[in-house]
């Protein structure tokens, strides 16, 4: 199987083509974050120097949040257009799994990190179990001093990645020695991890409805549903 | 002769729109999404809210597109976009989704200038003869762009501050009304008179420029003056009133850019190209150029539309715009002022 693998959710960008596990060819940039100038040339490249052409595809792989909302929309509309253009599978994998996938450690909680600002973040708590990876919190945007009631009880180490910096300090003193910082390498999403993953995943069954992962209202939408709290939200878009 | 072909697309405000043009003057499919209800909550469109939505309809409305078409992506010969001028993060979606079906299917790809594609509508019910003028209006733009020949835009004149369109969502909501106000507004002022005499904001300047912040303000004070001394105002006649600045700046502006250019045809278009004061008073206006035909967009294409894309996509491409998978949304995008002193 063919796969084509998308992580453009924060600062990185990463696209991998794989031949079911084997890695055919993958771009990683940290460099700059102008994903719709670069995300369709490095997707181009990477099909052409695997020898492929689009239609060979079988499965897009896209890491669909959270993340920067442009982020993940680049992403996830490429992914999702690819796959309903050329008729091919989809799935979608949570983008902080993805990071937690860099850490292959049994014996401790993977803990990846996105900076949602002012001391909030977007967060999961994920380990492995027997080769497999499982989450232990679910993905959510939530409040520092929050997230710390909820994972301080776990007596098992605790590892960090991602947008550690804003929140190390504040970590080490509430978990102690039971913080691990991890490296920062494994901080920066692989698509070839993404596309790995994504292979013994069941694919989306209605490509047209897959919408980013934002776990986070708009402002303007969260104000309205505070005063409209029952409110159905489903045809506030209409074909005409 | 084989078919040409576009799959046009069009998402930089607040309609995710797909159509499927042939030969540049055909519509085969216009799948037009709209946001209007879910914008109306906030009294406005929040662009992070018309990116979300833009991204949940996209893929829907190209198939959707295709097979009202009843063609396949092996029928297509170009893929065409809006690129600009838009909110940048609605005008990604559809550059994006393009991009990806340019590459998957092996098609040209070409960027298409949004207003472009407002005045190309207009070839979608009678070929465009040039020169020809158009007045272009909507919620985002006011401008005069004059055509000397096909795929050559010169502007002559524009807003100097608000759009149009965007004067009419602002005294709109003084009056109660929610955006987009454009068709209640119009409504009303068919009702009233004209009794409040606004400013008609650089009517008599010696050049095709506009403006209509003075206008919103000198109605906004009207209105606010009234209330504070209990005073209750005909809002038909405000509706009046300001319709009738508004038509009577953008008609004489048009008069005196077709004195200046002798033209063939005079396109209206945007989406306050709906208003039915403004095309009254054109029609009126246009029985003094009898050298020039008026060429009104129909209602049904002066919204945002991916139709007009697909008109003025398959124009572009028999001109050589290409764009490569780098295409980039360009929320700023304009065409060139006339290049000479006229201003």
């Amino acid at each position: 199987m063919k796969i084509l693998a998308i992580d453009t959710s924060n600062k990185p960008l990463s696209v991998a083509v794989m031949d079911n596990d084997n890695l055919l060819a993958q771009t990683t940039l940290t460099t700059h974050r102008k994903h719709a100038e670069f995300l369709m040339p490095v997707i181009e490249d990477l099909v052409q120097k695997s020898d492929l052409l689009p239609t060979d595809l079988d499965r897009v792989v896209v890491a669909d949040g959270p993340g920067s909302y442009t982020g993940i929309r680049m992403a996830v509309t490429a992914a999702k257009t690819i796959a309903s253009t050329l008729g091919i599978e989809l799935v979608t994998v949570s983008s902080l799994l993805n990071l937690a996938l860099n850490i292959q450690k049994e014996d401790a909680l993977i803990n990846p990190i996105f900076d949602g600002r002012n001391q909030n973040m977007f967060t999961g708590l994920y380990r492995w179990n027997h080769g497999s990876i499982e989450t232990v919190i679910a993905d959510q945007h939530i409040n520092l001093s929050n997230w710390l009631e909820l994972i301080h009880n776990y007596g098992e180490q605790i590892v960090i990645i991602g947008d550690t910096d804003s929140f190390e300090k504040d970590m080490r003193t509430a978990l102690h020695s039971q913080l691990v910082v991890g490296d920062s390498l494994d901080g920066i999403p692989s698509a070839a991890k993404l596309g790995q993953y994504g292979l013994t995943q069941a694919p989306i069954k209605d490509v047209d409805a897959v919408v980013p992962r934002y776990l986070r209202l708009t402002k303007a939408e969260a104000d309205w549903k505070k005063l409209h709290p029952n409110e159905d939200t489903h045809d506030y878009v209409e074909k005409v | 002769m084989a078919r040409d072909l576009v799959l046009s697309f069009e998402t930089s405000c607040d309609e995710t729109s797909v159509a499927v043009i042939e030969n540049g003057n055909q519509i085969l499919s216009n799948i037009v999404a709209t946001q209007i209800k879910s914008h109306q909550r906030f009294g406005g469109v929040v662009p992070e809210v018309a990116s979300r939505h833009h991204i949940e309809q996209i893929t829907g409305c190209i198939n959707d597109a295709l097979k009202e078409a009843d063609v396949t992506y092996d029928d297509l010969t170009s893929v065409a976009v809006t690129y600009g001028p838009g909110l940048v993060g609605a005008l990604l979606i559809g550059v994006t989704a393009a991009k990806a079906v340019a590459w998957a299917h092996h098609l040209p790809l070409v960027p298409v200038n949004h207003l472009a594609g407002h005045i190309y509508a207009a070839r979608l019910v009678e070929p465009i003869e040039f020169p020809a003028m158009a007045l272009v209006v909507s919620g985002g733009h006011t401008e005069l762009v004059y055509m000397p020949e096909e795929n050559k835009f010169e502007i002559i004149g524009e807003t100097r501050d608000d759009a149009a369109g965007e004067a009419y969502d602002k005294i709109g909501r003084v009056l109660g009304i929610n955006y987009p106000a454009g068709k209640p507004v119009d409504e009303l002022a068919h009702k009233g008179q004209d009794t409040f005499k606004f400013p008609r904001a650089m009517d008599s300047d010696d050049n095709f420029d506009f403006s209509f912040s003075g206008l919103k303000s000198a109605f906004i004070n009207t209105v606010h003056h009234a209330d504070q001394i209990n005073e209750t105002l005909s809002r038909e006649d405000l509706a009046a009133s300001f319709q009738q600045a508004v038509v009577d700046v953008l008609a004489d502006k048009t008069d005196r850019a077709l004195k200046e250019f002798p033209v063939k045809q005079l396109i209206l278009a945007g989406g306050v190209a709906a208003n039915k004061g403004l095309r009254e008073r054109l029609t009126k206006n246009l029985a003094a150029f009898k050298d020039t035909k008026l060429e009104l967009v129909p209602l049904s294409l002066c919204g945002d539309n991916a139709a007009m894309i697909g008109a003025a996509g398959e124009m572009l491409y028999r001109h050589g715009a290409r764009a490569d998978a780098t295409l980039n949304a360009d929320p700023g995008l304009e065409f060139d002022w006339l290049a000479d002193e006229i201003k």
